[in-house]
């Protein structure tokens, strides 16, 4: 199939529903040609809102939406040449699976020929074609999820719109699935925005992956990127499971560089760390939010801290050790970042499973300081990195 | 329900099966067959109790209209005929005599005629102003809806003289037209129908609208064969409505020639010398149920089908 090349804009893309309700305050993203990008968010972050706004199920309150440069706003939805794949499939329950996938065809009144070639090249693409005749209601569900990507390939559209199709799959059927998706995007090379709440999905098959809150962009860059370079406490603690470890401590001046106090105990940074964060030089005696990955915790790390075992977690691959420590938690909620009043705050590591780990023991873990990451406590935002951001 | 009869029975077997042969025992909430079969020989026995209230009349119509005349008022309550006669139904189906004036197939034809038209525009106005107000946005929607549900709540019987001044003032009293054009809209019909096709899933629609159908294209292809059951359920209402009709018809018409079914066997009662022939009387109301019977039995079976299966999860 012959790809169109498409790119899609928003630019200040605001949704403000008739009572009031702000949906997506201001949204500037784009996505470039054959791009998978993936909006992520938890539920009533507005993910689904932008994607209906492109898909032209929603009306635009402000802002342009451009798609290869032409502004398409008052587009209707099949001028806008877009193909969307729902989270409940939403296949035709009256006709079969050909019908279904044949449907836009025949209301462009494409010849029949034409029409039945492409029907069985897309059922031979999707592992279709056993079942072309059968109706939606005698499929499975990994079945229905096929034919609604095949009516959305079909289309040959400028932008594939994927709303959550992975989300009424079972986990195994999932995993295979989201492999196929990408397999299949990569393959046909059309642009796509993918909506999920799963950050999993969002890491695994986005070229790039945007994570909103409240409407709002908190960040939007590669899964890498993501994972070790989060641009605030939102990111770093949605993305990853388990999520990030995040505690309240003072930077202090342990003589030849800088110190992070956590608790009671000093976390000392060696010279890699302190080339990593610049900027917290010049923050001594300032409170922050201290960030460290599970598996930043437990293996090769010049710092170090004691923590009490609470519970452990064989997975196979790795030991998840549940401790709590002498630190004040700190979390990101709606009203902002919020502290922990209790003294003693959850951390979750990854070790290997080799290590002989008790309920109740008190162990030290070795601490990989070029891993940490240094948050504003008031706004959240990631610190010390370059000059203080 | 017999299956929900027979399930505690399959239990208790299991349970006894998986018991000790020696001991009779059994497990915390599992009754023993002796128990259950006694519950479900009560629960039939209510349910056989109830039935006859049901079929009662109506069987009592059938032995009635093969009584004679002063046989059915010697014993009215009589199930069985004593002595059979077929008299009533000779007079009915015109092989006999009759005292009253008895034009059966006119009679049938007309009540077909009007029945089919009013059945086809009911369900076709009523599945497309329901698809209106549940889908559609104009100005006014929430003011339509109410005045349709306002109606609902207007007794029939007072909608008849204003009914009657409006075909008057039309001059189309005593036509087809005149009968059949104040049964077209069925508000209680558009309320079913809207409701109906709010708990479709709207992202059928969405998928459709985005594949480049239009509003009527989707309602066509899309929407109506999801609401097939809704349709069947106006259809037989609207049937057996428009069938079972007798005081607008008594308003819209009268003319001897237009009369329908209904309106015939009302004459039955009133009909000199025919006012205490039940025999003749029950006959006639069983010729005029039995199209009834027919149409539901025929689409029983699609109420309860869901035909929005598989179009989502």
């Amino acid at each position: 199939m012959a790809r169109p090349m498409s790119t899609l804009q928003l630019i200040h893309l605001n949704k403000t529903y008739e009572n009031g309700y702000e949906a997506v305050p201001g949204l500037d993203l784009g996505i470039d040609d054959g791009e998978f990008l993936v909006l992520v968010g938890p539920s009533g972050c507005g993910k689904s809102t932008v994607l209906r706004m492109v898909a032209g199920l929603e009306d635009v309150t402000s802002g342009d939406m451009l798609i290869d440069r032409v502004r398409v706003n008052d587009y209707s939805p099949q001028q806008r040449d877009i193909a969307m794949v729902f989270q409940n499939y939403a296949l035709y329950p009256n006709m079969t699976v050909g019908e279904n996938i044949a449907f836009a065809m025949k209301l462009r009144k494409v010849d029949k020929t034409t029409m039945d070639a492409k029907v069985k090249e897309v059922a031979d693409l999707l592992e279709l074609t056993a079942v072309v005749n059968r109706k939606p209601g005698q499929l499975s569900g990994g079945q229905r999820q096929r034919v609604a990507m095949g009516r959305a390939i079909v289309r040959e559209p400028k932008l594939f719109l994927m709303d959550e199709p992975l989300s009424n799959l079972d986990a195994k059927l999932r995993v295979q699935t989201r492999g196929e998706i990408s397999r299949l995007q990569r393959r046909l090379g059309i642009t796509t925005m993918y909506v999920t709440h799963d950050q999993v999905e969002a890491m695994t098959m986005g070229d790039r992956v945007a994570v909103l809150r409240r409407g709002h962009l908190m960040q939007c860059a590669s899964p890498q990127q993501l994972y070790h370079a989060p641009q605030n406490l939102f990111v770093a603690q949605f993305i990853g499971s388990p999520s990030m470890n995040v505690v309240r401590a003072t930077v202090i001046d342990a003589g030849h560089a800088p110190a992070l106090a956590i608790g009671t105990q000093t976390l000392a940074l060696d010279d890699a760390a302190c080339a990593r964060l610049p900027g917290l030089r010049s923050m001594i005696g300032r409170d922050v939010a201290v960030g460290i990955r599970p598996e930043g915790l437990g293996k090769d790390g010049t710092g170090s801290l004691d923590v009490d075992v609470e519970l452990v977690e064989m997975l196979g691959a790795e030991l998840l050790v549940h401790a709590s420590i002498e630190a004040r938690s700190v979390k990101q909620t709606d009203d902002g970042v919020e502290t922990g009043t209790d003294g003693r705050s959850m951390i979750v590591a990854s070790l290997d499973t080799r290590n002989m780990v008790k309920v109740a023991e008190r162990i030290t873990l070795s601490v990989d300081t070029r891993q940490i990451h240094i948050f504003d406590l008031s706004t959240g935002g990631a610190i010390g990195l370059d000059v203080d951001r | 329900m017999t299956a929900d009869l027979d399930e505690p029975i399959e239990s208790a077997e299991h349970a006894a099966r998986t018991s000790s042969s020696s001991s009779p025992t059994f497990g915390v909430g599992i009754e023993s067959p002796r128990v259950t079969r006694t519950k479900r020989t009560i629960s039939y026995g209510v349910l056989t109790f109830f039935a006859l209230i049901y079929l009662g009349p109506f069987l009592l119509s059938i032995a009635t209209s093969f009584k004679t005349s002063a046989g059915s008022l010697a014993s009215p309550l009589s199930p069985i005929p004593n002595p059979v006669s077929t008299a009533a139904w000779k007079e009915l189906l015109g092989f006999a005599d009759s005292v009253v004036d008895i034009r059966l197939g006119r009679w049938t034809l007309n009540s077909i005629i009007i029945t089919s038209c009013v059945t086809v525009g009911r369900v076709g106005l009523a599945s497309m102003a329901g698809y209106s107000l549940a889908r559609l946005s104009f100005p006014g929607r929430k003011l339509v809806l109410g005045l349709i549900l306002g109606v609902m709540m207007v007794p029939g019987v007072v909608l008849l003289i204003p009914r009657f001044l409006i075909l008057k003032e039309l001059d189309i009293r005593n036509t087809y037209m005149g009968m059949i054009f104040p049964l077209l809209v069925d508000c209680a019909a558009i309320y079913l129908m809207k409701q109906n096709f709010e708990a479709l899933p709207i992202s059928v629609e969405e998928a459709a609208r985005i594949d480049g159908a239009s509003t009527f294209r989707i309602f066509r292809s899309i929407v109506l064969p999801m609401a097939r059951p809704s349709l069947i359920a106006v259809t037989v209402l609207s049937v057996q409505g428009a069938w079972n009709e007798f005081t607008m018809f008594l308003v819209a018409t009268d003319k001897p020639e237009l009369k329908t079914l209904t309106l015939g066997l009302a004459q039955f009662q009133g009909g000199l010398g025919s006012g205490s022939n039940y025999p003749l009387l029950l006959g006639a109301a069983l010729l005029t149920t039995l199209p009834i019977i027919v149409v539901f039995f025929t689409f029983q079976r699609y109420f309860t089908g869901d035909a929005a299966a598989g179009s989502d999860k």
